[in-house]
């Protein structure tokens, strides 16, 4: 195989293709994470969200609705987590498997009429540009709004807890949410709107693989990517950069594993498709092990139920 | 009175055929287990079309769908043998010692397995279509309408059936283009859409403009439309889904097997079989030939499909080599089902080698 600059430019590209929905949907659950509460749901809210964005695409035929619908809908599934844990004190790992559970049987529900039904194309940004500059347009042009958004977002999201009141809310929330309470900052509506905040965008990221990255719906098409969003946030030690930098590790092996395959590289198939899940998790784990920083980022009350007695 | 007699002669026989046809239509109900949901718009789909045909044909159905091919498999088993199921369809390859055992267990019932071959109980029917006809015809035209002669194949897991394929692919791809190369990717899924289109992707990146696919859903066909190359359908028309991409689909068509073997239990004709139906027999279709083929390649690609279908052309004729040069079909002979059946090794002109 010949080295060719821009053919590194495609190989890029499509690696972020594929990391953009697991930087949506780690960055929402870190949110919610940091505010104390674990959501396991996250791969029940993100087939929620594929076949919620690629119905309302079919039905009402247009694309903003049906992103905004998604999101929607990821916002409105996680309200039950919500009500379920914070005003029913139920127990977050049981609550968020059922999420999971009850996402992917709802889905396959709704999404009976829709199978078969091909997608809309869906329009990409700056596509003049794509081959102005040799390595670099590819991998900068030609993209859908949601793919810039998700490059943006981990360094939003790190912004938004690091430099911002709010963020300094949800943080004290997720470490001490008795400390935050008795400071008069309402624990439950914070945690709420955390839940709901990661339902959007784990929405966000359903609808990314049904209208954008393979645009069709088929039944449990997240294919496990919501457990990998989960993976992430944990072993990135709940720091955005570091989910964009795992996102990208593991996007990128696994189609670099078909890409050695492609050219014949002898080693075998089994280890290289599971090579992503592997170094990832090294990865992440060598980058983060410095125990005192995951002391600090590490939310301190993160799964347990609050409970306000007055 | 005599007038009386007749009458009431010729009521009761019409009241009896009525009610014969009726208890025909009525009584016999078939039962299928699907390994994956109705709604893959692949394999299990092409199935439950099929079921539906059944369905259509007047009589009662069941089916549960995502079953294991575990201890799971054989407690539905149990479950639909019980509850007056006189037929039961288990349509996937890790169903076989499962229906075997539950076989056993209920000898009225009749069992019919798909992709099989272990027929241990005289109610015990197996029956597989020859997809391996089919991907002669897509080697065919992707061999002549390749312009790279890189053609790239997403395969899902090493077992013979998909082995065949791509040995039938590559053959027949051979036969119209001796210069062509056969990239193969193991995506080990049969159904993940977005590792299939990365797969795809990767392919194409790799200068592949035709990619054929043994795995189930449509990404692949859709990557092919975004990057301008061509592809094929898998187990049902994708033509809709890439209608630039998409030269012609293998469809997988089990509907009149089905009427048929529920017709016979029915009828009390129902017999134990070892059914391998291609193209002769419309159990593997091939889709309408896209315009984009020439129009010579479009007659050609015609007659090859009527001569598999009668017998003239089968898709392992010798001389066939295997990737060291060993022979493995002499020449002038072909492969008989019980080499097709067993198939593990790669034909020569297929790069890499099998996973282990």
């Amino acid at each position: 195989m010949i080295i060719d600059i821009n053919f590194v430019g495609l190989i890029i590209a499509s690696i972020m293709a594929s990391a953009v929905p697991l930087i949506l949907a780690s960055c929402g659950e870190l949110i919610t994470e940091r505010s104390g509460v674990l959501n396991l749901g996250v791969e029940g809210m993100m087939i929620i969200g594929a076949i919620s964005g690629f119905a309302l695409m079919t039905v009402t035929g247009s694309l903003i609705v049906a992103v905004f619908g998604a999101m929607l809908a990821g916002v409105l599934i996680s309200t039950i987590f919500a009500f379920l844990t914070q005003t029913l004190i139920t127990n977050h790992v049981a609550t968020g498997l059922a999420l999971t559970i009850f996402g992917i049987g709802i889905s396959a529900m709704i999404g009976k009429n829709f199978v078969g039904i091909p997608g809309k194309e869906f329009p990409v940004l700056f596509e003049s540009l794509k081959d102005t500059i040799p390595l670099i347009s590819p991998i900068l042009f030609g993209h859908s709004i949601v793919f810039y958004f998700a490059f943006a977002l981990p360094f939003m999201t790190n912004y938004f807890l690091k430099k911002t009141k709010i963020g300094l809310i949800v943080r004290a929330v997720g470490d001490s949410p008795e400390s935050a309470s008795n400071q008069g900052i309402n624990v439950r509506l914070v945690r709420y709107a955390c839940i709901l905040y990661g339902g959007a965008m784990s929405g966000l990221a359903g609808a990314y693989l049904s209208m954008i990255y393979t645009p069709q719906w088929i039944e449990n098409m997240t294919g496990g990517r919501g457990w990998i969003a989960l993976a992430l946030v944990v072993f990135s030690t709940w720091n955005p950069i570091k989910i964009l930098i795992g996102a990208m590790i593991f996007g990128g092996l696994t189609i670099i594993q078909f890409h050695m395959q492609a050219i014949g590289v002898r080693i075998p198939v089994q280890f290289l498709t599971a090579l992503p899940y592997i170094v990832t998790i090294i990865v992440l784990v060598v980058i983060s092990r410095d125990s005192r920083k995951i002391r600090l980022s590490t939310p301190s009350s993160l799964g347990k139920s609050f409970h306000k007695d007055n | 009175m005599h007038k009386f007699l007749i009458r009431s002669f010729v009521s009761s026989l019409v009241l009896l055929f009525t009610l014969t046809v009726t208890a025909v239509a009525k009584d016999v109900k078939a039962a299928f287990v699907y390994i994956g949901p109705t709604g893959d718009h692949g394999w299990t789909y092409q199935h439950d079309v099929g079921r539906k045909a059944v369905e259509a044909a007047g009589f009662k159905t069941t089916y549960v769908e995502g079953v294991p091919e575990s201890a799971d498999a054989e407690r539905v088993l149990r479950q639909l043998a019980n509850s007056g199921h006189d037929v039961i369809f288990t349509t996937s390859f890790g169903y076989m010692n499962p229906t075997n055992k539950v076989a056993k267990e209920f000898p009225n019932v009749k069992f019919e397995h798909a992709t099989g071959y272990k027929r241990e109980h005289p109610n015990v029917s197996t029956y597989a279509a020859r997809f391996y006809e089919g991907r002669t015809i897509l080697g065919t035209i992707a061999g002549t309408m390749t312009k790279s002669n890189v053609i790239g194949y997403v395969a899902s897991f090493p077992i013979p059936e998909v082995i065949r394929g791509i040995n039938s692919f590559t053959l027949a791809a051979q036969k119209v283009n001796p210069n062509i190369k056969t990239k193969i990717v193991w995506a080990f899924t049969w159904y993940d859409p977005g590792k299939e289109a990365e797969a795809a992707k990767a392919l194409i990146d790799q200068g592949a403009d035709v990619i054929a696919q043994h795995t189930d859903s449509t990404a692949i066909v859709q990557m092919a439309e975004k990057a301008g190359v061509y592809a094929f359908g898998q187990a049902s028309d994708m033509d809709k889904f890439a209608p630039k991409a998409v030269l012609t689909s293998v469809e997988n068509n089990w509907g009149p097997y089905y009427v048929d073997r529920v017709k016979a239990v029915a009828n009390g004709t129902w017999n134990q079989k070892d059914t391998w139906h291609g193209i002769g027999d419309g159990m593997v279709v091939i889709s309408d030939l896209d315009s984009q083929m020439p129009a010579d390649l479009r007659s050609k690609v015609k007659k090859l499909q009527a001569d598999l279908a009668s017998g003239k052309v089968h898709s392992f004729t010798g001389p066939i080599y295997d990737q060291k040069g060993n022979l493995m079909v002499a020449e002038g002979k072909t492969a008989d089902d019980g080499m097709l059946a067993g198939m593990m090794t790669y034909v020569k002109g297929v790069e890499g080698d099998i996973p282990k």
